[in-house]
């Protein structure tokens, strides 16, 4: 099998690897490169737990072919904390009980960043819209929309 | 065609944990040469707070700070036995174990730091800080870490301790078929309000509102969470979640996520929970925990509301809209039963 030789930036580190034909983002994230972060949930599009930022823009790692991502920037969950100090979705996904398994987490996390990157003060709906292709079983999501809400700055129905 | 308002009720009475050969859960807990504690279990979490839960259980045994407490729930090979993370009973029966092999290792803790202030165990206490200290002299005190220096070091002594909960086994009485299948029970009532579209058959579940009795709310916020939650489960599994094709045949049956079907975020029901405390004798500080029945309820409220909203009584589920139709169209119309 050919392998290419790809360069983009992780998480604002440069990244040179070499990938396999065919072979998706989230398998060079995880294998390739060793980032863990994005989660291999159905490997088919469906479930969101892979979900990435690449150029600003929500992406699924698992249907995204590794070889376009070219000099482009993707960021991930392990970008998030500053060192110790957590991203503020981080402390209000902790503050607001949003995640129990956590396997849904870091998608979740990443389409609430590429949110509010673009939208600083989302609405309800918004935030709704903006998880809505990432599955979660245990929350019942309410906790995750008033998180994102929190993190935003905004009340959130359970502070009124 | 209309949409038709229904209100539904459901209440519950959950048992904790089951009597299949005394439920056992075992727990170990040993110090580090630093003063921390380390909890064994096999009890694994699966989000429901287990882990956070069993550490605040083993703090509070001991007297230690909680973030002086970790608990390994990595491998159940080499952990102590637990019957599992299922049947509600992972607080009760893992807690009370806990609380066993931490009363133990607090023992074990006080000796030790007898020995180094030359007094009785008995007359030492600790202040919850990461301190030992004797009663009444707050001035003669020696810190758990200090402690577990000198035993690990000088004394020769592990601060260690084993739990194991064991429920007395109960037997079926041949003549009345009659057992004690619990130890204890938690409880709920709920109120589903919901919508039924009489041209589609589909239901909109609108409000719930709860109130469960957990016995003493361990983690007040985690509590809140699961029922939440669960609540959401409840609902995904009376009106949503079937492998069964709704037509023609199976090879049109749901097989991933996108047929398999979930309420999503845009779904998410307002829940009012009111949390009721009667802490149990036998659960551990009186904690019994929510477990399966923050999603059993809601099931039989929403059937009850549908029937309440467009007189269909479903009893299958989940409660499709072709099911709803289907009985619409047996009733010869919609009949709502009013407000009672």
């Amino acid at each position: 099998m050919t392998k290419k030789p790809v360069q983009f930036r992780l998480n604002g580190s440069p990244a040179a690897v070499f990938v396999d034909e065919g072979q998706n983002l989230l398998d060079l994230l995880r294998r390739g490169v060793g980032d863990l972060s994005p989660k291999y949930g159905c490997g088919q599009g469906t479930c969101g737990s892979c979900t990435v930022i690449i150029d600003g823009e929500p992406r699924l790692s698992c249907l995204t072919l590794a070889e376009t991502v070219e000099g482009q920037q993707v960021e991930t969950t392990n970008g998030l904390a500053d060192g110790p100090d957590l991203h503020a979705l981080q402390e209000a996904f902790m503050e607001n009980f949003a995640a129990q398994c956590g396997y849904c987490t870091p998608g979740m996390l990443m389409a609430a960043k590429a949110l509010l990157d673009r939208t600083p003060r989302p609405s309800r709906e918004e935030i709704v819209e903006a998880i809505s292709g990432n599955i979660c079983r245990c929350t019942g999501y309410e906790p995750i929309i008033d998180a994102i809400l929190a993190a935003s700055g905004q009340p959130t129905r359970r502070t009124g | 065609m209309a949409i038709h308002k229904g209100r539904g009720f459901a209440c519950i009475n959950y048992p904790i944990g089951m009597n299949l050969g005394g439920d056992p859960s075992q727990a170990l807990v040993h110090s580090t040469p630093d003063g921390k504690f380390m909890v064994s279990l096999s009890s694994i979490d699966l989000g429901q707070g287990m882990k956070s839960v069993t550490r605040q259980i083993a703090a509070e045994t001991l007297g230690v700070p909680v973030s002086d407490v970790y608990v390994d729930t990595a491998d159940s090979d080499t952990g102590p036995h637990c019957m599992g993370s299922f049947a509600s009973r992972g607080t009760h029966r893992v807690g009370n174990a806990v609380i066993r092999a931490a009363t133990e290792a607090r023992k074990a803790l006080l000796e030790a730091a007898a020995e180094e202030l030359e007094v009785n165990a008995t007359d030492l206490e600790t202040d919850g800080q990461g301190n030992i200290q004797v009663k009444g002299a707050p001035g003669r005190t020696i810190t758990v870490a200090d402690t577990a220096i000198a035993a690990q070091f000088k004394q020769g002594r592990t601060l260690s301790g084993r739990g194991i909960f064991l429920i007395p086994p109960s037997d079926v009485d041949p003549d009345t078929g009659e057992m004690t299948p619990v130890s204890c029970f938690a409880h709920a009532a709920l109120v589903v309000d919901l919508e039924v579209d009489d041209e589609t058959g589909e239901v909109a579940v609108t409000e719930i509102n709860s109130a469960y009795e957990v016995g003493r709310a361990l983690n007040p916020r985690l509590v809140e969470q699961q029922l939440i939650g669960g609540a959401w489960m409840g609902v995904s599994h009376a009106l949503y979640e079937t492998t069964e094709p709704y037509y023609p045949d199976r090879s049109h049956g749901p097989v991933d996520f996108n047929t398999y079907l979930m309420p999503g975020p845009g779904e998410v029901v307002n829940h009012n929970i009111a949390v009721l405390e009667r802490p149990a004798e036998d659960a551990p500080f009186g904690g019994k925990g929510p477990g399966e029945m923050c999603a059993n309820p809601v099931l039989p409220a929403i059937a009850n509301a549908v029937y309440n909203a467009v007189g269909v009584r479903c009893d299958t589920l989940p409660i499709t809209p072709e099911k709803v139709l289907r009985g619409i169209l047996a009733n010869g119309g919609a009949q709502p039963q009013g407000a009672r």
